[in-house]
């Protein structure tokens, strides 16, 4: 594919030369109103974000979208406690206002004057400079087009074809009393496509999607086409799913997907607001074994162009790899600057915001299980009866003890070491610290999941990315329908 | 707010449209939104979040011939909002022309003078300020943890309060304006159990009326109650048997069931119930109904996203699927009526949904729903997505109590609990009184007479 990129549309008012250009010196005054009445810190928060949307459904662009959201979160801390207040309008007169409504949370003690701001460089991990924002919509809509048709084209029992594509940018600025003053443009594209099949009687979906933190090109590593195909062959294969057998049994996770296990039953227990409270049941546990030795977790924000890696967390700090679990003993949390400060440790930049009308948490970015030595199919042999993990809908976890249930959107029987039948309405549920040591074999094909993933908690929603290798459980509940004699 | 205020909306609602309309679009459809919200965490005694914000948007859906799209801006200076009509009027002739797109009949939209005072506006709610705000969520925590020296731990408490006024103008000659309150307090206390495992649980109340919440203290405690039941929790072997939810969990499902009775599933055969119109769907015990005319109630409108009239649908009738839910794309779409279901997203989009989506309450109470049963797991806390709405098929991961000859026996937790959602509403066979609408879509207790438990 070839685009030419002309100069983006898409440049946030508060950016240099922007008709609401904010310099140091406008933040620096903003910053001071800020802690007029005291407070250890304060930040300021500018984001604009750009998304479009195109949703095609039965063999046209139905419909196209475009929105944008522009505004100002002013954050002043105090000990524990938080003042957050946003405005949408950045007029003077309305930033201002922000700034003194979240300085209420402080009503005493010693003044803190910000320090000089300062821009340190970033890394560039992803393309700020070629959005698919600016590439023409028929680009797009043809897409979405060629996904329909091919489809469509892969199997005569597909009754629906639906693809969307979804694309973003967002534009910060942020501000700090500590001294930062960093600008960082963050592109996100999704793209996925969802099929009906039918057949005496019998419908399945099926759905396949990906993007990142990228533009177009991505489709020259993953067309549409093998998308589309890809969606065909899941629902198919569901088409001839039987109940799945419920009870206690060897589990294996596929790569890749399955990190989203791995994120929800051991990633948001390390978040260290929860270990701050004591309420994560990973609290007072660094250098303890928290999972097999086969087990290494780390955190990495760097990944080039993944759709969870940020150049920036959204307090200004920079990200890299961390390491969260090493063979098994657990090595560290992940910080935002509030968590870093009462753990007297550095912060690892991993302070994250859904948008300027929420504060910041200590959230995940590219959440990976790595390597282990086995090969995959020597894993899948050694199971004589099984479910085989394909492809997840989702999951949740109870932070406080670990307890997590996840949905399969593709799974399989796996008999005497074979993948055999495909099974309906899996749901695997068990103990994020439990499974964890239950970790038997572990593969040597990590795959970091396609862009599609996005991390939801206390309300605030941001992009992530999760990866993993084949890993074999000893056992987890499978919540089926269909009840077995036990073994 | 004011009615003055709403009037505003509706001003810079025409002046979209206007400028819509000059630049091109057959049909422009503004929404205008404002709100403001305060909100104060307190954790462990201290005051850990205060969060206060005002918010104002506008989304447009504009169409020239057939060829629709959808626009928003939180940008509403000049030149923002010259972009947003802009930027409609350029994406509408990329999508391609749909023959079912296009505004409602007109001749259904409805009048000012026939929308209903459904007293969705508490004017008190706006005397909460920060300090009061703190001081409701510190005594509803302070309660929790008093309760019992067992709880050690908490995740905060939380009051909050928003307001909010929207209108919607059309060119179709369509105009109107609401407004609502809602207010809400909810405590997260944590429990130690003997195993070493954390137990956490909660407690809220919420309503438009502010006056009409619960009381601090009891949500406080009621949280410590719930929380405290479950110390001791384990799995249960595998086994058929029957499963009592409480209105937590119940509304869940019949969120499941509202899912399945929308235009866009229907006519896209996305949902198990797509042909099952006029049948059995449910078991007699159960009626459900989507009414928008509830006074005070959290889902209520006196117009829908398109601005038609609101009405009252009974949507399953003693366990027959009397009607779906639609808008007019939908209704178009499968040759009908829109039953004035519409909803028009933040974004500008439209589509059919629930306003009070409801299960007609039985007669017994819940005690005595409890006394009437041999066997079961009283489900209070359900985990994870396992629906699929094209089978029907259903397994999630539940914690709540064992029941025996009609007593609680021991709290039960990790085990899943399955059934595909088709044979879940026929297998109903009690239904209790206990309906309170603190949300929209919500549910008394009731009962499944067998259900697969995935345990040990």
């Amino acid at each position: 594919m070839t685009v030419t990129t002309p100069p983006t549309r898409y440049r946030a008012p508060f950016a240099q030369g922007g008709p609401s250009e904010i310099d140091p010196a406008t933040a620096t005054q903003l910053l001071q109103e800020a802690l007029r009445h005291g407070g250890d810190y304060a930040d300021l928060f500018f984001e604009y974000n750009v998304s479009g949307s195109y949703g095609l459904e039965e063999g046209i662009l139905k419909s196209a979208g475009r929105s944008v959201s522009l505004g100002l979160g002013v954050r002043v801390m105090k000990g524990d406690a938080t003042g957050y207040a946003y405005v949408q309008e950045l007029t003077p007169e309305a930033m201002r206002h922000a700034a003194v409504t979240a300085a209420r949370i402080a009503d005493s003690g010693t003044k803190v004057a910000p320090q000089g701001l300062d821009s340190p460089g970033l890394p560039q991990r992803y393309r700020a400079d070629h959005l698919t924002l600016d590439v023409a919509g028929v680009e797009k809509r043809e897409l979405l087009l060629r996904a329909d048709r091919a489809a469509r084209a892969a199997d005569s029992r597909i009754i629906r074809v639906e693809a969307s594509l979804h694309e973003e940018l967002r534009e910060i600025l942020i501000a700090t009393s500590a001294g930062k003053f960093v600008r960082d443009r963050q592109p996100l594209m999704r793209f996925g496509v969802r099929v009906i099949a039918e057949h005496n009687g019998k419908r399945q979906s099926g759905s396949s999607g990906g993007g990142g933190r990228e533009a177009l090109e991505y489709f020259e590593r993953r067309p549409v086409e093998w998308h589309a195909q890809e969606a065909v062959r899941h629902a198919v294969a569901m088409l001839d799913a039987r109940e799945s057998p419920a009870g206690e049994m060897e589990v294996v996770l596929g790569p890749g997907d399955s990190g989203i296990l791995l994120h929800e039953a051991v990633g948001h227990g390390l978040e260290a607001d929860f270990n701050r409270k004591g309420t994560s049941n990973y609290t007072n546990m660094i250098g303890q074994q928290v999972a097999s030795e086969l087990c290494t977790v780390v955190d990495d924000a760097t990944l080039a162009g993944s759709r969870g890696t940020i150049n920036v967390d959204d307090e200004g700090l920079v990200p890299e790899s961390s390491v969260l679990i090493e063979k098994g003993i657990l090595r560290g949390y992940m910080h935002d600057q509030h968590s870093a400060a009462f753990f007297k440790t550095k912060p690892s930049g991993n302070g994250r915001r859904e948008s300027f009308q929420s504060h910041p948490m200590p959230r995940m970015t590219n959440t990976l299980l790595l390597n282990g030595a086995h090969d995959p199919e020597e894993i899948v042999r050694s199971v004589k009866r099984g479910v085989y993990a394909s492809h997840f809908g989702g999951g949740q976890v109870d932070i406080s003890n670990g307890d997590f249930v996840f949905s399969l959107t593709e799974g399989y029987l796996i008999e005497d070491g074979k993948l055999t039948s495909p099974l309906k309405g899996v749901n695997l549920i068990g103990n994020g610290p439990e499974v964890m040591r239950k970790v038997t074999m572990l593969g040597s094909d990590m795959q970091v999941s396609d862009g599609i993933w996005t991390c939801g908690k206390d309300g605030q929603s941001v992009p992530v990315g999760v990866g993993c290798p084949t890993i074999k459980i000893a056992s987890v509940t499978v919540g089926g329908t269909q009840r077995e004699a036990k073994q | 707010m004011s009615d003055s205020q709403s009037n505003e909306l509706i001003v810079l609602g025409e002046q979209v449209v206007e400028r819509a309309r000059k630049a091109g679009a057959d049909v422009a459809e503004v929404s205008v939104r404002t709100g403001s919200h305060l909100s104060a965490k307190v954790r462990m005694g201290e005051p850990e979040l205060v969060e206060e914000a005002g918010s104002r948007a506008v989304g447009l859906r504009v169409m020239r011939g057939q060829q629709v799209a959808v626009t928003y801006t939180s940008d509403l200076t000049e030149g923002g909002i010259a972009r947003f009509v802009e930027d409609a009027l350029e994406l509408a002739l990329l999508s391609q022309p749909d023959p079912f797109a296009g505004p409602p009949d007109p001749s259904l939209l409805s009048r000012a003078d026939q929308h209903r005072d459904l007293d969705l506006f508490d004017p008190g709610t706006d005397h909460l300020d920060a300090a009061g705000a703190i001081a409701m969520a510190m005594q509803g925590e302070t309660a929790a943890r008093n309760f019992d020296p067992r709880v050690t731990n908490s995740e905060g408490a939380t009051a909050s309060r928003m307001s909010g006024a929207s209108a919607l103008v059309t060119s179709g000659g369509f105009r109107g304006a609401s407004r609502g309150t809602y207010s809400s307090l909810v405590v997260h206390p944590v429990v130690d159990d003997a195993d070493g495992k954390k137990r956490t649980g909660h407690y809220w109340t919420a309503k438009r009326h502010a006056a009409e919440m619960e009381d601090a203290r009891f949500v406080g405690e009621e949280a410590a109650r719930r929380t405290l039941a479950k110390l001791g929790a384990r799995k249960v072997e595998t086994q058929e048997v029957a499963v009592i939810f409480d209105p937590d969990a119940a509304r869940s499902l019949i969120g499941l069931v509202a899912g399945c009775v929308m235009g866009g599933g229907v006519w896209r055969k996305a949902t198990y119930l797509a042909e099952r119109e006029g049948t059995r769907v449910a078991s007699d015990l159960v009626t459900l109904v989507d009414d928008p005319l509830l006074p005070r109630a959290p889902g209520s409108r006196p117009f829908d996203g398109e601005g038609l009239l609101s009405r009252r649908n009974v949507v399953v009738e003693d366990g027959v699927l009397k009607t779906f839910l639609l808008d007019s794309y939908s209704a178009r779409k499968l040759d009908r009526q829109s039953t004035a279901s519409a909803s028009r997203g933040a974004a500008g989009g439209v589509s059919a949904s629930t306003t009070n989506f409801i299960l007609q309450p039985g007669t017994m109470s819940p005690q005595e729903l409890l006394a009437d049963t041999k066997r079961a797991l009283y489900v209070t806390d359900m985990m994870g997505f396992g629906f699929n709405a094209v089978t029907g098929d259903f397994s999630r991961g539940a914690s709540g109590f064992w029941i025996e000859g009609g007593e609680r026996k021991f709290p039960v937790s990790e085990v899943t609990i399955s059934l595909n959602l088709d044979q879940l509403l026929q297998r109903i066979d009690a239904v209790a009184n206990d309906l309170d609408l603190r949300t929209s879509t919500a549910s008394p207790t009731f009962r499944v007479s067998a259900m697969t438990l995935a345990g040990r």
